[in-house]
């Protein structure tokens, strides 16, 4: 399937920005499941400053806020061809080794909820890595009730699943932190999705991914129960959100002006993912 | 402590040694009183030229002046051939090692340095997994601790590749001696030392990134600041080799560099000697509240803008768990056998090991895996047996977190006291450094000395001094 991907995201700053820096995660590459066919980042407010693949392979690249402006739109586009594999991403790649997709993260910590979500699912008994991931991606779904607002991007695994309610990213935390607990190295994912008769988007989509001897790394996306299929584009990847995050920015330093009461920045997302037609 | 020690001026029977047969001509031609009155200018000396260091710790942190004994530690022209061969061979396993720890994991895949090592280990840093710094060097800069036990057995006792420190006192010690016994040096031919921030320039400008562009690279010294207890060595270094002396609010990120502050406007930086720890070096990459390093750093650093020295993540190869494996390290990489040997060291992580080593505390030197400058070890045979007891239940704790080693009999070198000149432990620190054009090892190093009769250790933060270090020339 072709699809056609437009991401803009603005932000509108309180006050005119003395510094800042984003680093962009937004640039999907070819594997296994997709082509880019075409893609490019355009900034207004900021400027190109250098771009590189960083340790899990994922294409990284640095603007620098305009001084002075109090308003930033970082716009990702272009065409991806994709193919159903079956959620199947393939053999593990990169210079990272599996087991540091096994370690504890700060969203992903492993605490008595985790230890509780996967009481009973053993691996030991069935053997089968494929079927337990299966099972677990039922157990988060039921445990975390997917609902808009009631968690952020510093929610962690243990959080979202006391408060049983949160989004795609909350829900591949607890797949993610539980897959580990397991002993099953799992990593996150943040890309597109195409959804049917909807358009225009929210926001981008998260899921999870869990190494399977034998197939490699498989999807598991819980918000749809499924593994990720032909209406899915992988972005980036690392160990939670925070390596894979389409925008993280610092030091957007805001200097008040004189007198005026503290405003919050805020920002906007439009994002549009299509089918198209080949030519 | 009643083990004989080898002592490096004088043989047993009391006859001085050959390395050391210039200076006592010297001195025994030189009227009584007169190292107690140097004694006296070197520590004025110094105070005018402010070497100090803080002790970590101490309430008041207040500075304090490193005791410099004036007479000198004498290595020959043939012992330093031998020891340069085992340092290069160290140091070259050491850049290749980490080379491999953010690649393939050969080393691991081969089974000859257990994962485990890795895992956890805040030291080792994702950051760094799959780039190559500029010209493939990691330790730019490296100190490796070397103690001696006999006329040829020096070992090794740790290595420093993240940020070894003190070469500013081997410089001053240097000059210090030469300002005090002018004529010594006409009498006793002496390898050089002060060429090395010439040398650390050329070295460094040697490993400009992709991004450099022009006639020669430019080196700015990165400084945590003045609060920092080697910040006297920042700015010292960085003024002897003529570059700029930095904090990271005289940094940003521009036209894909990393650029300073400078009177003709932000000038792009090649090559950033860094006296910043990992953690604090980029606030994108690491420590998000670090206002000592650079915003995106490593994003340049990653597209091949700028050289870090030494590189980060360096600093795993310090851990002294995988110290212990040192010895097949070298042979992994070089194809060679150590030509230095480890001090002879337990991993306390093996169960065999850890008995052993709780049996014998009051014989050992145990020591945290990631410790560094003498903090939280024990020393059995100077403590009491409720410290021992009480390290023994922090040992039993965490037995992965320690190794143990054997008191040694560390080397002796005369120092001066009121007594005349009475034998003192030693240690001696050289420094190395690494180019794409070759390891260039300092020709001696910095040599520490236990100032207290009998004692072990020679840590700056705890009581030791320094002396000038001398090679002597065929």
């Amino acid at each position: 399937m072709r699809l056609a991907i437009d991401h803009a995201t603005t932000y509108h700053f309180a006050g005119p920005i003395r510094r800042g820096l984003q680093r962009l995660r937004l640039t999907p590459l070819a594997s296994r499941g997709q082509s880019v066919i075409a893609w490019d980042i355009e900034c207004d407010g900021a400027a190109f400053e250098c771009g590189y693949d960083d340790e899990y392979a994922n294409r990284v690249t640095l603007v620098s806020l305009t001084p002075g402006t109090r308003e930033v739109t970082i716009r990702a586009h272009g065409l991806v061809e994709t193919r159903d594999e079956a959620g199947v991403v393939g053999r593990h790649s990169g210079y990272l080794p599996l087991w540091h997709f096994t370690r504890d993260t700060p969203l992903t910590v492993r605490g008595e909820r985790i230890a509780a979500l996967v009481a009973g699912l053993d691996i030991g008994a069935s053997g089968d890595q494929l079927a337990t991931l299966h099972a677990l991606t039922e157990r988060v779904r039921a445990a975390v009730v997917y609902t808009l607002g009631a968690s952020d991007v510093a929610t962690t695994a243990e959080a979202a699943l006391l408060a049983g309610r949160g989004v795609c990213q909350d829900q591949a935390h607890v797949f993610i932190a539980a897959a580990r607990a397991l002993g099953i190295p799992a990593r996150y994912v943040s890309g597109y999705l195409l959804i049917d008769g909807r358009a225009e988007q929210e926001a981008g989509h998260g899921w999870a991914e869990g190494f399977v001897d034998g197939l490699g790394w498989i999807g598991f996306d819980v918000a749809n129960a499924i593994c990720p299929d032909d209406r899915y584009v992988r972005v980036a990847a690392g160990r939670d959100y925070r390596d894979a995050a389409p925008v993280k920015g610092l030091t957007s330093t805001v200097t008040p002006a004189e007198g005026a009461e503290p405003q919050s920045d805020a920002l906007s997302i439009a994002l549009s993912v299509q089918a198209v037609a080949t030519a | 402590m009643t083990t004989p020690c080898y002592d490096e001026m004088r043989e047993p029977d009391g006859t001085v040694r050959p390395a050391y047969d210039g200076y006592r001509q010297w001195l025994e031609a030189q009227p009584p009183g007169l190292l107690k009155r140097k004694g006296v200018e070197a520590e004025a000396f110094f105070r005018r030229t402010g070497i100090t260091f803080n002790v970590y710790g101490a309430a008041d942190a207040e500075e304090r002046l490193i005791p410099f004994d004036p007479v000198p530690r004498i290595i020959t022209a043939s012992q330093w051939r031998k020891l340069s061969r085992g340092i290069d061979q160290r140091v070259r396993a050491l850049n290749a090692f980490l080379h491999d720890l953010y690649h393939r994991q050969e080393i691991v895949r081969a089974g000859r340095l257990p994962e485990r090592l890795l895992q956890g280990n805040a030291a080792y840093l994702p950051q760094m997994a799959g780039f190559t710094p500029p010209g493939g060097v990691y330790t730019h800069i490296v100190g490796i601790d070397l103690v001696r036990t006999g006329e040829d057995d020096f070992m090794v006792l740790e290595d420093n590749a993240r940020t070894p420190s003190g070469v500013s006192y081997m410089l001053e010690n240097r000059e210090t001696m030469m300002a005090m016994f002018p004529e010594l040096f006409t009498r006793v031919r002496v390898r050089e030392v002060s060429d090395y921030p010439r040398r650390l320039a050329r070295s460094l400008a040697a490993c400009a990134p992709a991004a450099f562009a022009g006639d020669k690279p430019t080196v700015a010294v990165l400084t945590p600041g003045i609060y920092n207890s080697a910040y006297f060595e920042h700015a010292f270094l960085a003024d002897q080799m003529g570059a700029e002396l930095v904090e990271g609010s005289d940094l940003k990120v521009e036209g894909g560099r990393v650029a300073m502050r400078t009177t003709r406007g932000w000038q792009p930086v090649d090559v950033i000697y860094r006296r910043v720890d990992d953690e604090y070096l980029d606030p994108l990459s690491f420590n998000p509240d670090s206002v000592l390093g650079v915003a995106g750093i490593m994003d340049v650093y990653r597209a091949g803008g700028i050289t870090i020295a030494n590189a980060p993540g360096t600093g795993i190869s310090d851990d002294k768990a995988i110290y212990s494996f040192m010895p097949e390290i070298v042979e992994f990489y070089t194809g060679e056998k150590p030509i230095l040997p480890n001090v002879p060291t337990w991993r306390c992580s093996e169960p065999d090991a850890l008995a052993y080593v709780l049996d014998n505390l009051a014989e050992l030197v145990v020591k945290e895996v990631h410790g560094s400058g003498g903090y939280g070890m024990l020393i059995g045979p100077t403590s009491s047996k409720k410290e021992i007891a009480t390290f023994a239940a922090k040992l039993r704790a965490r037995p992965d977190n320690y190794i143990a080693q054997p008191t040694l009999s560390l080397s002796t070198v005369p120092i001066f006291t009121k007594a005349g000149l009475a034998p003192r432990h030693v240690d001696l620190r050289p420094f190395v450094l690494v180019s794409p054009h070759g390891i260039d090892i300092t020709p001696g190093g910095l040599t520490r000395v236990a100032l207290k009769k009998g004692s072990l250790v020679v840590n700056s933060s705890q009581g030791g001094g320094t002396k000038d270090s001398w090679v002597l020339d065929d």
